[in-house]
């Protein structure tokens, strides 16, 4: 199966849009994506869009928190955006409460708090 | 053989006749002490509509009322005992519809029976047997229907004990009543969140001035409804924290690092509006 999460690059920034279902091997190879575009473009930011995501088990909720670590370490920070009700209510039940992962309704907003964010820098 | 007299006597029609007036009459006088609910028109038509499937499920020779033969006996009187049960009769009011039958039908078998005492006590037994059978199918009946009746009211009430209320454009606030336990604060998370994506609000306070008592579990409960709230983007205040609240928290060792806490919903939301970005000016 030769399926890819696409990682589409808008400026500074990166969007990541999860619009399959998850498995195992997709979200590690979305990892190994990321990271190496992130070093590419020099990205300042990445968004990742889970609105249809409505399933997750621990193994993705760790990578998701993972993937932002990894992000943060590279230089970029990272935004969750359009989380579902079951699946934050899902991650609150597992134990996965994502601390230091920055979070957003719509992807609109999330690439607001990220120009914010970068504001003081310029 | 079982049942055999009893069939007799529906299989009659004169003799259907007596005991279904028989049982009118006792059914009658039983309805007048319950304020006439029913008129006696309906009781009539129900009373000889029973009959006659009894007498039908008779035919097939068994008095065990769990046979398929009963199937339709046990609908009717389960559609009976429903229809009581919602319009308020008490569980003996509605037993004793199938109970009263035996004063008329003991009469008719009596009359059958003579002198034979022998064939009379053991007509009597099967005839009790199968009354009773379907007595208690009845009030089996009636129970579930209460059952029902009380687990949706309660479904009702924890519906209704968390209603959230959109504030201002973007801040939605939830005032919580009563005690919080896990299938509460279940309800309460879900409704929240669902109305989070709904509206799009930011910002969503928790008002818990109703909520007698913070405990360990209450604070992990809410602990959960903010987490599952800022993993989906949105910020969560909690309001109307009362000073005895403030202090049993502290002293249980809950920590509530990362969450905003005010003591009153006004001061909640204000820093929701301060937070969104509206100026409110006298």
């Amino acid at each position: 199966m030769s399926q890819k999460i696409p990682i589409i690059r808008m400026g500074r920034y990166l969007l990541v849009s999860i619009q399959v279902d998850m498995h195992d091997q997709l979200a590690l190879q979305l990892q190994d994506d990321l990271t190496a575009s992130i070093q590419k473009h020099g990205a300042q930011g990445v968004l990742i869009d889970i609105s249809a995501l409505d399933m997750v088990d621990s193994f993705i909720g760790r990578m998701i928190s993972d993937i932002s670590g990894m992000a943060r370490i590279l230089g970029a920070r990272s935004v969750l955006v359009g989380m579902q009700p079951a699946v934050a209510i899902t991650l609150v039940e597992l134990g996965l409460s994502l601390p230091g992962v920055a979070t957003a309704l719509t992807v609109e907003r999330g690439m607001a708090l990220l120009e914010r964010s970068d504001a003081p820098h310029e | 053989m079982a049942g055999e007299s009893i069939n007799g006597i529906l299989g009659t029609p004169a003799r259907l006749k007596a005991v279904r007036e028989g049982w009118v009459r006792d059914l009658l006088k039983v309805n007048a002490q319950t304020r006439g609910r029913i008129t006696p028109e309906e009781l009539t038509a129900q009373t000889s509509e029973f009959l006659d499937l009894l007498g039908a499920a008779l035919q097939s020779g068994t008095v065990d009322v769990e046979q398929a033969a009963f199937a339709p006996v046990r609908a009717f009187l389960e559609g009976i005992s429903r229809s009581r049960a919602l319009q308020g009769f008490t569980a003996s009011e509605t037993a004793t519809f199938v109970f009263s039958l035996k004063q008329p039908l003991f009469a008719e078998l009596k009359a059958t029976a003579g002198k034979d005492a022998d064939a009379l006590a053991s007509d009597v037994w099967t005839t009790t047997l199968l009354v009773d059978a379907l007595g208690l199918h009845t009030v089996r009946t009636f129970q579930q229907t209460r059952e029902e009746v009380i687990r949706r009211q309660q479904e009702e009430l924890l519906e209704l004990s968390t209603p959230v209320v959109k504030l201002w454009e973007g801040v939605l606030a939830l005032p919580m009543v009563g005690t919080l336990d896990s299938a509460r604060t279940q309800v309460v998370m879900e409704s929240l969140l669902n109305k989070i994506v709904e509206t799009g609000s930011e910002v969503a306070i928790l008002d818990i001035t109703g909520v007698p008592t913070v405990d360990t579990l209450v604070a992990q409960h809410l602990l959960k409804t903010v987490t599952a709230l800022r993993l989906m983007g949105a910020e969560c205040i909690i309001s109307g924290v009362r000073p005895q609240i403030a202090q049993t928290i502290v002293h249980l060792g809950v920590d509530l690092q990362g969450v905003t806490t005010k003591a009153t919903l006004a001061d909640a939301l204000a820093l929701a509006l301060k937070r969104t970005g509206f100026t409110v000016s006298r």
